[in-house]
């Protein structure tokens, strides 16, 4: 699984209005702290505007805030917009012959890998992935 | 990046060893939990795991509020040796009122069996959870743990 580009800007985006839930930022605000492209993230606003997981505010200082919680929202609530989960092998359609039965084999294994990325995703909530972040960075900076 | 906590308040529980006298409140909270009832189960377990009979490696320990009312319970065991594996911690069930939950009673129960267990020289904790339960599953991710090195691995008898 590659992740791609929108997971990691919704993550940006939900983790910075989460960190001031009382507190809105825009498109421009949120670009300009990861140093990532505008244009691109007001699409991942919109995705996740539908999604609930945040939402506009209209008006002066206005601008988007988060409506989860921290300690229920997951991982997999914030990418699954973004994310397919049907590519861990990358196998080949309509193969037949002599290799159907090693294909359809592989398809097997794909499905396990799946289910079992989905249940890691699903489990880790916003708060767990700081305090792994935090904690490999501690761990990265020691001597 | 710290993110500002928004559960209600915690609150403080007692926590004390399990009896045969809260079957009852064990057996209805787990009924209204799962939607099962397992009266000889719990029965059977509280009769193994609480009182003067139970052997040392196992816990079965109540939370409970000001009023009395149970707000939960954990049950574990020390196992040694199962599956190639050292002596280690299980938990082997955990579970909160609905409406007393995000108020750090499960957190005070894990900790008080972690403290049990440690108590005994054991130094790993683990417990095994259906992949679809997110509650619980981010629940014990929440308290440090992690995909460890066992893979569990079943198959229908037909």
């Amino acid at each position: 699984m590659k992740l791609q580009k929108a997971s990691r800007y919704a993550l940006y985006a939900v983790l910075h209005l989460a960190s001031e839930p009382g507190r809105q930022y825009s498109t421009a605000d949120i670009a300009e702290h990861y140093g990532i492209s505008t244009h691109h993230l007001a699409k991942v606003m919109r995705a996740l505007v539908r999604c609930g997981l945040i939402e506009s505010v209209r008006g002066v200082g206005g601008g988007y805030r988060f409506t989860g919680n921290v300690r229920r929202t997951t991982l997999w609530d914030v990418i699954s917009e973004f994310e397919s989960l049907e590519a861990n092998i990358d196998i080949p359609e309509n193969v037949g012959g002599e290799a159907e039965i090693i294909i359809n084999g592989l398809d097997t294994v794909n499905d396990e890998l799946d289910t079992l990325i989905r249940a890691t995703l699903d489990s880790i909530t916003l708060q767990t992935l700081l305090r792994y972040g935090e904690d490999a960075t501690r761990r990265s900076r020691q001597p | 990046m710290n993110m500002p906590r928004q559960d209600q308040e915690a609150i403080t529980v007692t926590i004390r060893p399990a009896s045969l006298r809260d079957a009852n409140d064990i057996v209805a909270l787990d009924d209204h939990v799962t939607g099962e009832n397992k009266a000889a189960f719990w029965t059977d377990i509280l009769t193994r795991y609480s009182g003067d009979s139970a052997a040392d490696e196992r816990f079965f320990l109540v939370a409970e509020a000001g009023d009395g009312q149970l707000a939960g319970f954990i049950v574990g065991e020390i196992r040694a040796w199962e599956f190639g594996s050292p002596p280690c911690g299980w938990v082997i069930a955990l579970n909160v009122n609905p409406q007393l939950r995000e108020r750090g009673i499960g957190t005070q129960l894990f900790d008080a069996l972690g403290e049990e267990m440690s108590a005994l020289g054991i130094t790993t904790i683990r417990t095994m959870v259906r992949r679809d339960d997110k509650v619980n599953l981010s629940f014990f991710r929440g308290e440090g743990l992690a995909a460890g090195p066992y893979i569990e691995l079943e198959r229908h008898l037909d």
